[in-house]
C-alpha cells in the first residue's frame, strides 16, 4: 500500500509583525532587507519578544485541526550554520522532552477517510537565499532578511494519505480553512510549503524537500509514486534518501550528497518564558475562533434551505460566505447563495480580479431584492451583477442606465402579448386546451421584451387574453 | 577634587551646588589618563564626556529637571551595547562592531543623566574569572598590580576601587560580577533572574546571567539597583518588582534574621584567611541580633561541573552568530564556500571560548547529552529545591564570595579546572535564579576577601538590607593605588 505523509510549512501572513520583533509579518511589500531589526538579524544583545498573537493563532489553527492543546508551551532552539539563519539557530518547538508544541495529535476528515495529524509548532521562518552568477565558478549567493521571523506554523501528518487525490482534498480542506480562521492567505507566493515523505508497498521511505507550492506538491507526490512504481516494476530496490523537488522540470532530483546527519542540539530557549494555555484561555479563544466551514454549512442548509452543494461551495470560501454573511436576510438568503455561486463566481474567479472587484455585500441584497419584487429578471440581474463588478456603481442607477427594468407596466404588455397572439394563431389554440404550450408563448413575449418583462405578470395577462 | 565620594555624596554635592559635573568629569578623565596605563581597566574612554557634563551643569544651573544621577561617571563593561559606540565583548571578533541601538539598562541610566564614562574590560564573551582572556590584554588588581581583579568583570571592578569611575554596570553569569567585587573590595550584586533587563547585553548564558551594580558602598548599589530593575517589553523574561525602593529600608537592620552558613561552601580548600574571616563575619552578624547556623547544600558539590555543562551548551548556541556575515570584522567572505568560510570568519575566537565552544558543541549532543546537559539539568533543578527548602527556615544564606584570596596574573590561566572551583560559591545564585551579594570585608596581607549573602528570589531588600548591616561593622584600608 502506497503511504504519503506531509509536513506543511504555513506562514501566519495576516498577523500584524514577526514572531519576534515588530518587523511587518507581511515582508513582500518591501525592498530586499528593508524589513529588518536588530531582533530579527540576531545583532548581539538583541533578544526575541514572543508575538502573543501569532501563539493565538496556532493555538486556533491546532483546535480546528482536533489537536491536543498542552497547558504549557514551550520554545527550543535548532542549532545549525546556514547563511539565511541570522542566529545560526531556529527558534521552533520539540515534542521530545513532553508535549510542549501548540497542537499534539489531531485529525481531519478527509471525505472518509481520517487523516491524523502528528504535531503543529510555531516556528520563525529564516531569510531568503538569492543566487547570482551564471556559472558555479562565479556564482554568488545573497541574503535577503525580510522574511526571517516570519511566524511560520508547521503542520505534520502522519502517513495516512493513499494517493495524490486524498492529498489535494486534505491540501484544499486544509487552505480552506486556514483562510476561514483569517490566519493565512494561502494564495500569497512562498506562504505555504511543504516537505513530503512517500513510500509505496515494499519499498523503503523517501523524503522530498523543498515544494514551494500545494500545487506543486501533488505534483510532486504523483512523480514520486510514478518513479517509484516504475523502479519497483524492474524490480530495482527503492532506497531510503532525501530527494528535492525541481519546481522548474517538475521532477524530484535525488540530493547529490547524502544528507549529512546534522545534530541540531535541541535544547530550551530560555529568552522566551514558557507560554501558558489554560481552559479559561482556550475557552476565550474558542469564542474568538470564526465559525467552521462545516458548521456554516450546516447552518446554510438548515436555516435557509440552501440545496447541499451550493452550501458546501459557499461555506468553504471565505470571500463568497463573508460576502453571504454580511448582505443576507432571512428572506433572500437562498436568492444571494444562487447569485454568488451560479454567477458572481464565474466573475471573480483568480485572486486579482477579487481584488479588482467593487461589489459589497450591500450590492448582493439589493440585487436580491430585485430579483424578488419582480424588479429585475434573472437575466438582467446577470448583466447588472457584471457592471456591479466592474464599476461599484448603485443597483437602482444601473437598472437606469442600462434600461435593464422589468416591463412590469400592465398595458404596456398588453400591447406586446396582443402583438404575440396575432402573430401565434396556431399556438394561442393550442394553449386552450394544453396549459404547457402557455410557456411558449410567454418566451415570445420575453423574446419582444429582451427578458425584462415581469414574467409573473406576463403569465396572468397572457392567460386572460387566451381565455377571452 | 575628591573622586573618592560615593554615588549618593556626590549627588549630594551636585545638587548643593559644591562642585559641578564639568570638574568631577574632568578630574574623573584625569585619573583615568594617570592611572588606566598600569591598570587597564578600561577598553575605550568616552571622548564626548565633558561636553556631556557641560549640557548637565546648564540644565542643573537654568533649572530644568536633571535625573537623580547628576552627570555621575559610571563605567560600562563591554558586553552591553551603547548606540553608535563599540562593543567589542573584548574580543577579536566583535572587534569593529558598532552597537546601533541603547541596552535597556543604558536608556534607563541615560534618562537619569548618568555620564557613560567608558567601556570597561573583561575576560572574552565574559568566560573567565581573572580577565586574561581579555583580547585585549588583562587588566590590574588595583590592590597589587602582580593580581588579578578577578573576572569576568574585571574592569568594573577596577574602575570601581581605583575611583576612575563612581559605579559601574557588570554582568554575572556564574560570579563574574562578585568575584571581582571580592578580589578589588568593592560591593557587588547579581540580582534574581529577570530583575534586570538583558535587552543590549550581549548573551554568553542566557538562562542564568544577570546585570549586575557595581561600586563602592552597598547603599549606592542599591540607588543604582533602583534606577534600572523591572518590567522590560524588550525582554520576556524580566519580572514585575513593582517599582521597589531599595535604599528607603536599608538601614532596618538584621536583628532576629536567620542565617544558614553554606557548609560546602567553606570546606576543604578554603583559604584559612577566607575562613577566619567569615568566622568574623558571622560572629559580628550575630553580635547584631542574627542567628546564624551551619546548612547544607548538597548538591553544591556538583554545581560547577553542571555549571560550565549548561553554560558551554548555551554559549555554543549564543556564540554561533558570529559568522561575520553581517557584522564583525574585516574578512572578506568572496572566493569561500559557506562552511570553509564558517571556519576561517570564527577563527577570530580566543583559546577559552573556543575552548567552551567546543564543549558546547559536545555536551548537548545526540548520544551525549543524557550524560552531560540533561544531567546538568538534573543538579540544576535538585540544587533549585533544596536551596527553595533553605529558604524556608532562614531569611539569608552566606559564605565566603571567593573560597580563595585573590591569586596572581598567570598563576591559574593554564590550569582551567583550578581556575573553575574558584567558582564553586558564586554558581549556586546563577543556576538557581536567586539574588547574591559580594560585601567587601577584610584585608589580608594587602588582599581583599569578601562575604557573600544570599537571599529569595525578589528579596534584594532583604540582602541589602544584611550586606548594609555588616558593611557598617569593618573600616577598611583605602586603596593603595
Ligand atoms: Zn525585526
Amino acid at each position: 500500500m502506497t503511504k504519503i505523509g506531509l509536513e506543511i510549512h504555513c506562514q501566519l501572513t495576516n498577523l500584524e509583525s514577526k514572531l519576534f520583533c515588530s518587523c511587518k509579518a507581511n515582508y513582500r511589500q518591501f525592498d530586499i532587507n528593508e524589513n529588518i531589526c536588530p531582533v530579527c538579524m540576531g545583532l548581539p544583545g538583541s533578544l526575541p519578544r514572543l508575538n502573543q498573537d501569532a501563539v493565538k493563532k496556532a493555538t486556533m489553527i491546532a483546535m480546528a485541526l482536533n489537536c491536543s492543546t498542552p497547558e504549557k508551551i514551550a520554545f527550543f532552539r535548532k542549532n545549525y550554520f546556514y547563511p539565511d539563519l541570522p542566529k545560526n539557530f531556529q527558534i521552533t518547538q520539540l515534542n521530545i522532552y513532553g508535549d510542549t508544541s501548540v497542537g499534539g495529535s489531531g485529525s481531519i476528515m478527509v471525505g472518509d477517510k481520517k487523516i491524523r495529524i502528528t504535531r503543529i509548532q510555531l516556528e520563525e521562518d529564516p531569510g531568503r537565499l538569492i543566487y547570482e552568477g551564471n556559472s558555479s565558478k562565479n556564482q554568488i549567493t545573497l541574503v535577503d532578511y525580510n522574511r526571517a521571523g516570519t511566524p511560520l506554523v508547521e503542520i505534520v501528518t502522519e502517513p495516512d494519505f493513499e494517493n495524490p487525490k486524498q492529498v489535494r482534498e486534505f491540501l484544499n480542506i486544509l487552505s480552506d480553512l486556514l483562510e476561514n480562521l483569517g490566519v493565512s492567505d494561502p494564495s500569497l507566493e512562498g506562504a505555504m510549503r511543504a516537505d513530503a515523505n512517500v513510500s509505496i508497498e515494499g519499498g523503503k521511505k523517501v523524503e522530498i524537500k523543498n515544494i514551494g507550492s500545494f500545487h506543486d506538491l501533488e505534483k510532486a507526490v504523483h512523480f514520486e509514486i510514478t518513479r517509484q512504481e516504475s523502479l519497483h516494476s524492474r524490480e530495482i530496490e527503492i532506497s531510503q534518501e532525501t530527494r528535492h523537488w525541481d519546481d522548474k522540470r517538475k521532477i524530484t532530483i535525488s540530493s547529490r550528497s547524502k544528507e549529512e546527519a546534522l545534530d541540531y542540539r535541541y535544547f530550551l530557549e530560555g529568552d522566551i518564558p514558557w507560554v501558558t494555555i489554560n481552559p479559561e484561555i482556550l475557552q476565550k479563544l474558542k469564542l474568538e475562533m470564526p465559525e467552521s466551514i462545516s458548521s456554516k454549512k450546516e447552518r446554510y442548509v438548515s436555516k435557509y434551505k440552501i440545496p447541499n452543494q451550493v452550501a458546501d461551495v459557499l461555506s468553504s470560501d471565505k470571500f463568497y460566505s463573508d460576502l453571504f454573511e454580511d448582505s443576507h436576510t432571512e428572506a433572500n438568503a437562498k436568492e444571494i447563495a444562487n447569485i454568488i455561486t451560479t454567477d458572481l463566481m464565474g466573475l471573480v474567479d483568480t485572486r486579482e480580479k477579487r481584488e479588482a472587484s467593487k461589489i459589497t455585500p450591500k450590492h448582493l441584497g439589493d440585487l436580491a431584492d430585485a430579483i424578488q419584487n419582480g424588479k429585475i429578471s434573472r437575466n438582467s440581474a446577470k448583466n447588472a451583477l457584471h457592471e456591479i463588478v466592474k464599476t461599484g456603481k448603485e443597483l437602482s442607477q444601473i437598472i437606469t442606465d442600462l434600461d435593464l427594468g422589468n416591463v412590469s407596466d400592465e398595458s404596456e404588455l398588453l400591447v406586446i402579448i396582443k402583438d404575440v397572439i396575432s402573430e401565434e394563431p396556431q399556438a394561442v389554440e393550442q394553449a386552450k386546451s394544453n396549459p404547457q404550450t402557455i410557456n411558449y408563448l410567454v418566451g415570445k413575449v420575453m423574446q419582444k421584451t429582451k427578458g425584462k418583462a415581469d414574467p409573473k405578470l406576463t403569465l396572468d395577462v397572457l392567460k386572460k387574453q387566451i381565455e377571452q | 577634587m575628591n573622586l573618592k565620594i560615593s554615588a549618593l555624596d556626590y549627588v549630594q554635592e551636585v545638587q548643593n551646588g559644591n562642585i559641578s559635573a564639568e570638574d568631577f568629569i574632568a578630574s574623573t578623565l584625569e585619573r583615568i589618563r594617570s592611572v588606566d596605563e598600569k591598570l587597564h581597566a578600561f577598553l575605550n574612554v568616552n571622548e564626548d564626556a565633558l561636553n556631556q557634563a557641560r549640557e548637565i551643569d546648564k540644565k542643573i544651573k537654568s533649572g530644568q529637571k536633571v535625573g537623580a544621577c547628576f552627570g555621575m561617571p559610571i563605567s560600562i563593561k563591554d558586553n552591553m551595547c551603547i548606540k553608535n559606540s563599540k562593543t567589542t565583548c573584548a574580543s577579536k571578533m566583535l572587534e569593529n562592531f558598532v552597537a546601533p541601538y541603547d541596552a535597556t539598562v543604558i536608556s534607563k541610566l541615560k534618562a537619569k543623566d548618568a555620564i557613560f564614562i567608558g567601556k570597561v574590560n573583561m575576560d572574552e564573551f565574559a568566560m573567565g574569572l581573572t580577565t586574561e582572556f581579555s583580547a585585549y590584554g588583562p587588566s590590574k588588581n588595583p590592590w597589587n598590580l602582580d593580581y588579578t581583579p578577578g573576572g569576568s568583570s574585571g574592569g568594573s571592578a577596577v574602575s570601581v576601587s581605583a575611583f576612575e569611575c563612581v559605579a559601574s554596570l557588570g554582568s554575572d553569569t556564574g560570579g563574574s560580577v562578585r568575584n571581582p567585587a571580592s578580589f578589588c573590595s568593592v560591593v557587588g550584586l547579581k540580582p534574581t533572574y529577570g530583575l534586570i533587563s538583558r535587552f543590549g547585553l550581549i548573551s554568553y548564558a542566557n538562562s542564568i546571567e544577570q546585570i549586575g551594580p557595581v561600586t563602592r558602598t552597598v547603599k549606592d548599589n542599591a540607588f543604582l539597583l533602583n534606577m534600572i530593575a523591572g518590567l522590560d517589553s524588550n525582554d520576556n523574561t524580566t519580572v514585575d518588582n513593582k517599582n521597589e525602593d531599595y535604599l528607603s529600608g536599608i538601614d532596618s537592620g538584621i536583628e532576629g534574621k536567620k542565617i544558614g552558613i553554606i557548609k560546602e561552601m567553606i570546606a576543604d580548600g578554603t583559604d584559612p584567611a577566607v575562613l577566619s574571616a567569615t568566622k568574623e563575619a558571622i560572629s559580628k552578624l550575630e553580635n547584631l541580633g542574627a542567628t546564624c547556623e551551619e546548612v547544607s547544600l548538597d548538591m553544591v558539590k556538583y554545581s560547577v561541573a553542571a555549571y560550565y555543562t549548561i553554560t558551554a551548551t548555551e554559549a555554543g548556541s549564543n556564540l554561533a552568530r558570529y559568522d561575520n556575515l553581517r557584522y564583525g570584522y574585516d574578512f572578506s567572505l568572496e572566493g569561500y564556500e559557506f562552511n570553509s568560510y564558517i571556519q576561517k570568519a570564527r577563527k577570530n575566537f580566543g583559546p577559552e571560548v573556543t575552548r567552551r565552544m567546543i564543549i558546547g558543541g559536545f555536551v548537548p549532543s545526540a548520544g551525549h547529552a543524557g550524560k552531560y546537559f540533561l544531567k546538568a539539568l538534573k543538579v540544576k533543578n535538585k540544587l533549585t529545591k533544596e536551596i527553595n527548602e533553605a529558604f524556608k527556615k532562614y531569611d539569608l544564606l552566606l559564605s565566603p564570595t571567593v573560597p580563595v584570596l585573590p591569586f596572581k596574573l598567570g598563576e591559574k590561566i593554564d590550569d582551567p579546572v583550578a581556575l573553575f572551583l574558584v567558582d564553586i560559591n558564586t554558581v549556586t545564585a546563577n543556576l538557581t535564579g536567586k539574588p547574591a551579594i559580594s560585601v567587601p570585608f577584610a584585608i589580608s596581607n594587602g588582599l581583599p576577601i569578601g562575604i557573600q549573602f544570599l537571599a529569595d528570589s525578589m528579596n534584594e531588600n532583604m540582602l541589602l538590607q544584611a550586606a548594609y548591616a555588616l558593611e557598617k561593622t569593618v573600616k577598611l584600608p583605602e586603596v593603595p593605588i
